[in-house]
Order: C-alpha cells, then sequence, then structure tokens
C-alpha cells in the first residue's frame, strides 16, 4: 500500500514544504497510524479526511510536535521540513511550534483579554514592530476584527464559539508561522461561522501553507488543492484494535471525482465513515 | 394508603390503555415527600453550621467583654501580660501569631507550589509522581505533637548553631539580633512550614490538574517555553485555586497550637529577635487557660477574639484577592 502511495506522490510534485517518510506513530505500545508517506506542498491547503479515530489528528500533531506533550506517545520514520528532520536529535520542538502553528478542534484562547491573546504568542516569538498593528492586521485577517475591535481589553473567552475561533486562528497568524495545522477547526462551530472561517482560509492559502483535518467532506472539496484519505484497518494480531494509514493522496478533484482506491470511492460517496 | 394512590396515578398515565412498560411515568408521592423531607433536612444541618459559628462567637465575645472594657484596644498594642499584678497586653501574641504564620507561608508557599508544578507538569515518569504525592499526603498525617517532639529533640539542636551563625554575621538585623538559646520564634515557623506545606501542595497540584488540557496546548502551540506556560499560563489560571489553599494554610498556621507550643518558648516578654522565645496566640491561650481565673479568663478570651477575628479579615482579603487575581476559562 503504503509503496503505491509513494508513487503516485511522485506524479504531482508542486514544491513540497514538508514530506512525511515512512512515519508510524505509537501511543505507549498501541500503533495508532503505520506507514504514512506525504508530500505537504507549499502554499496549498492540504486536508486530511477520513473516518474517525483513523488517525488523522494524530499525523497532524506529530507535525509540529505537539505529540511530545503526550506520555508515551512515540514516532518512528522522518517527517522532513525545509530539509530538516523535524524529529532530529537538535531540533527544539519550542522552535519547531514557532515555524509550525496549530489551530485546534475546541477553541481555546487563553483566559485573558483579547489583545494579550494575540501580543501574547507575538511577544514569545519576539515581536519587535507595533504591537497595535499586528493585533490588527492579525483580527483583520482571521475575519474578526470588527467583532473585536471595540472590546480588544475583554476576556477572549467572553466571544461566542466561532469567534473563539477566528481569535485563534488569528493568535496562529500573528506569529507569522511558515504552516498553520487545523484540527477540524469547524467541528464546534454553527454553519456561519464555518462559511467565514473558510473564507479566511482561502485568504490565508496566499501567505501559509495549511494542512487541514476535517470530517466534512464537502469543506474538503470548498478549501483544499489535496487531499489526504485515512482509514482504518483491523489488526491482524487478533487483539481487535485497529490502525490508520493512509489509503490515498492525491488532488482533491481526483480523490472526489476518480479515486483510484474502493475504499476511498466508498468514503467520498458516503458509504460509510 | 400512599402506595394504592401512586399505583392509581400509574394505571392513570397509562395512555389509551395501551400496555407501557414504564412504570414511572409519573413519580410516586411518597418519592415526592422523601424529596421535601431531604431538602428540610439539608436545610436543617446546613443552619448548624451557622447556628455552631455563631453561638462560639458569642460565647467569645461574651467572655471577653470584662477585659474588653477594662483594656480597650490598648489590649493589642502593649505586651505587658502580668496576672500577678492584673496587667494584660497581648501584643507579643499577637505579634508572634502574624510572624509565624506569614514567615511559614512565605518558605511553604514557594515549595509547596514548585512541588505541585514539578509533579504536574511531566517532568517526571508518572511512577514517582505518584510516590511523590504520597509523601506529601503522609506528612500531613504526622500528629502535631510529634512534630512537636521532634522539633524539640531533633531540628531545634541541629539548627541551633545556624541560627548562631546567623546572629553573629547578620545581627545588625533587628530579626537576627539575639542569640539562639533553645525554643524560639525560628524553629516554630519551620515546623509550622512542615505542617501547612501538604496542604498547599495537594491543592495546588489539584488545581493545576484541572486546567484544562487545551490552554496547555495553547500555550504550546503558540511556542511558548515550558517556562513560559507554567508562569503566564498555567499559575494565572490555578491561582484562584492555589490562593484559597494557602487561605487554609494560613488557616492552619494562625491556629496552630501544639506543635507552637512546644517549641517556640512560651515567653510573654516581646522580642522582635526571631531567635528569641516568643509566643502566639494559640499557644499562650493553651498554655495558660488551665490556671487562670478572673480578668486572666477574660484576657485570654479577648485574645482569641483577637485571633478569629484575623483569621476573619486574612479570608476577607484573599477572596477579594482571589477574584482580582482570576483568570477565567
Ligand atoms: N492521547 C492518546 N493516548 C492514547 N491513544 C490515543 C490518544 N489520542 C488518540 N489515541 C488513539 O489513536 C487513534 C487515532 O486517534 P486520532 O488521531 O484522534 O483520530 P482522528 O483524529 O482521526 O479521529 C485512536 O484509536 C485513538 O483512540
Ligand atoms: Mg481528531
Amino acid at each position: 500500500m503504503s509503496q503505491k502511495v509513494q508513487m503516485q506522490n511522485n506524479k504531482y510534485k508542486p514544491e513540497s514544504m514538508i514530506s512525511l517518510e515512512d512515519v508510524t506513530i505509537r501511543y505507549g505500545k498501541y500503533e495508532a497510524v503505520r506507514n504514512i508517506y506525504f508530500d505537504i506542498p507549499k502554499d496549498r491547503v492540504t486536508a486530511l479526511i477520513g473516518p474517525s479515530g483513523c488517525g488523522k489528528s494524530t499525523v497532524l500533531r506529530a507535525i509540529n510536535r505537539m505529540n511530545d506533550l503526550i506520555n508515551g506517545c512515540s514516532i518512528t520514520g522522518r517527517i522532513v521540513f525545509n530539509g530538516v528532520d523535524l524529529y532530529a536529535k537538535e531540533v527544539d520542538p519550542v522552535e519547531v511550534r514557532r515555524k509550525i502553528g496549530m489551530v485546534f478542534q475546541q477553541p481555546n484562547p487563553f483566559p485573558k483579554s483579547i489583545y494579550e491573546n494575540i501580543a501574547f504568542g507575538a511577544r514569545i516569538n519576539g515581536f519587535t514592530g507595533d504591537m497595535d498593528e499586528l493585533v490588527e492586521s492579525s483580527l483583520r485577517s482571521a475575519a474578526v476584527w470588527d467583532e473585536c475591535k471595540d472590546k480588544l481589553k475583554e476576556s477572549g473567552c467572553s466571544l461566542s464559539g466561532g469567534q473563539q475561533q477566528r481569535l485563534c486562528i488569528a493568535r496562529t497568524i500573528a506569529i507569522e508561522p511558515e504552516v498553520i495545522l487545523m484540527d477540524e477547526p469547524c467541528s464546534a462551530l454553527d454553519p456561519i461561522s464555518t462559511l467565514k472561517i473558510e473564507e479566511t482560509i482561502h485568504e490565508l492559502k496566499k501567505h501559509f501553507t495549511i494542512v487541514i483535518v476535517t470530517h466534512n467532506m464537502q469543506q474538503a472539496l470548498r478549501v483544499s488543492d489535496m487531499t489526504a484519505f485515512f482509514n482504518a484497518e483491523q489488526l491482524d494480531n487478533g487483539s481487535g484494535g485497529k490502525v490508520g494509514y493512509l489509503v490515498e493522496f492525491n488532488k482533491t478533484d481526483m480523490i472526489f471525482n476518480s479515486p483510484t482506491e474502493k475504499a476511498t470511492k466508498d468514503y467520498v460517496s458516503g458509504k460509510f465513515g | 394508603m400512599v402506595i394504592i394512590f401512586g399505583i392509581y396515578c400509574l394505571v392513570m398515565t397509562v395512555p389509551n390503555g395501551k400496555e407501557s412498560q414504564f412504570l414511572l411515568r409519573s413519580r410516586p408521592p411518597s418519592e415526592k415527600l422523601i424529596d421535601v423531607g431531604f431538602k428540610n433536612l439539608a436545610i436543617a444541618t446546613a443552619s448548624m453550621v451557622a447556628i455552631v459559628l455563631l453561638s462560639i462567637v458569642a460565647i467569645v465575645f461574651a467572655g471577653a467583654l470584662e477585659s474588653m472594657g477594662k483594656y480597650g484596644l490598648h489590649f493589642l498594642f502593649t505586651s505587658n501580660w502580668n496576672p500577678v499584678t492584673n496587667e494584660y497586653g497581648a501584643f507579643t501574641a499577637i505579634y508572634g501569631t502574624i510572624l509565624t504564620s506569614l514567615a511559614s507561608l512565605c518558605i511553604a508557599i514557594p515549595l509547596g507550589v514548585g512541588t505541585a508544578i514539578f509533579i504536574t507538569e511531566n517532568f517526571i515518569p508518572q511512577i514517582f509522581k505518584n510516590i511523590i504525592g504520597i509523601f506529601i499526603e503522609l506528612l500531613a498525617a504526622i500528629p502535631s505533637v510529634v512534630l512537636g517532639l521532634w522539633a524539640i529533640f531533633v531540628m531545634e539542636p541541629f539548627l541551633r548553631p545556624i541560627l548562631n551563625s546567623l546572629n553573629h554575621y547578620m545581627g545588625w538585623i533587628p530579626l537576627f539580633s539575639t542569640g539562639a538559646s533553645g525554643p524560639g520564634v525560628a524553629p516554630a515557623i519551620l515546623i509550622l512550614s512542615i505542617m501547612i506545606l501538604p496542604i498547599i501542595t495537594s491543592i495546588a497540584r489539584d488545581s493545576l490538574n484541572q486546567i484544562p488540557s487545551r490552554l496547555r496546548e495553547a500555550a504550546y502551540g503558540v511556542g511558548a517555553t515550558r517556562w513560559h506556560t507554567i508562569f503566564n499560563v498555567l499559575l494565572p489560571a490555578a491561582v484562584s485555586g492555589i490562593a484559597g489553599g494557602v487561605l487554609l494554610a494560613l488557616g492552619r498556621a494562625m491556629g496552630e497550637t501544639m506543635a507552637v507550643t512546644m517549641i517556640i518558648g512560651n515567653s510573654t516578654n516581646f522580642n522582635i529577635s526571631l531567635l528569641a522565645p516568643g509566643n502566639t496566640i494559640a499557644s499562650m491561650i493553651a498554655n495558660q487557660f488551665g490556671e487562670a481565673d478572673g480578668s486572666q479568663v477574660s484576657s485570654l478570651m479577648y485574645a482569641a477574639f483577637v485571633l478569629m477575628s484575623l483569621s476573619l479579615l486574612v479570608n476577607i482579603i484573599a477572596q477579594w484577592l482571589v477574584k482580582r487575581l482570576s483568570l477565567k476559562y
């Protein structure tokens, strides 16, 4: 399987930003995903889709070393970012996260003022410019400026869910990472907020490489250029556990209109998942 | 009767006479009676707390009235405690209470919060975290009289040369202006620190553990280092819980009697030095109540009233502080 996927990758060679090479991730002894290969192209939106529990979040979190925070989580294989293996000994995970930002499934603003929510990360990253300007421009890019401009001193948690999520996007934009990872950013939101965030993503992809996990196939179709379809298969050791793997990685319209794998076809046509 | 009525209700609610498999669509009256009874019981027990508290305050206040009339506020600022001439001023004990409790907090807060951070952030494997946690709880289980004994026979003799060299080199600071020659305020402060350490640690640990992990992820996600995350995100988010623990600890430190009485020296003469023997309100009351009569009893009651007011004041201030400091998430 992985062999075939790798060959497919070679057909499409936009400049790649991140390559996953034979990535296997375990929680303790339990193997969550196995032998993942794919290349994330620069300045494009790459969507990760698949049924829940197949390891999309796990793969995404591996890309900015968020899994380091989980006890017992280990990874083999390589994730190469700008030519550097992110898991090499001399790589500092803190620096990785400054270059590869993340927006989480649940909006998680800091319990600080809206202004501080943006300024906090910027300050950590040693921002030397005009902070007021940065706050405004980040909130504007995340399409939440109009709702926030009159209450920058109020707590970020006083916003609605959709506004909080856009605040979190703004916070991530503010540190100007090269890549933005989004883990089902709209799953806790209403349709209107979802649309707004998708518009934001369209704006952002001019300047950022975006990887987005979504369980919403329409969303993948709307926002992404490339799509990776993950699935989980029963382990053959009889333990009843499942292991996630990459079924197919291709241009989004190819995945949705003429998938090569049967599982992909079944999934995108809504037969399971 | 009640049961028959209950069954009647059940039968009535079966829709269209269709056999229903759910028997409790409407609750039997007996159950509702239990609800009402339970509510009243809860009200009664809750008001017991208030009644007991208020009557304690009232009785202490009544007992203190005589002394209050006689010495007024002077009582708080004079340190002359003389049952022979019937002159009473509690300044030594008040100073001792405030000094020992605040100083022990100064030692125990950094230690306790530091330990809590150490065992909640993943510095060490889970098993060591658990072991440290168990030891801290065991520390809280040592009876104070045992700690007092340990303080007298082990800690104080061990500390004495250290305290004396403090006096030797830093004697110009009033707090170290006397030599150490046995029980005194400094060992009492240390023993209090040991006693309140488990309270602060376990409450700080619990409040750090309660911080949702998405907050931690948010901080790491924008590239914060571990220390930055701890000091700028986690501690502010946990501060109200930690402050609650500190308060409990302060209450314990101000009221702690046995271990302090055994090691503080129980001197009613005022001395500003930490190394000299001193007194606290609690240990003074414990020491003198047995043989006291007349206006001495009343003065001790007055001292007790002061102690209660101090705790109340501390509580009010702390609650205000917690409200100001806490971040809402
Ligand atoms: N922190 C964790 N500890 C142990 N197992 C986990 C953890 N997070 C996820 N898993 C397991 O890894 C598998 C993949 O999970 P996840 O990456 O969250 O899937 P998805 O995001 O595709 O729904 C699941 O079987 C899940 O139970
Ligand atoms: Mg997920």
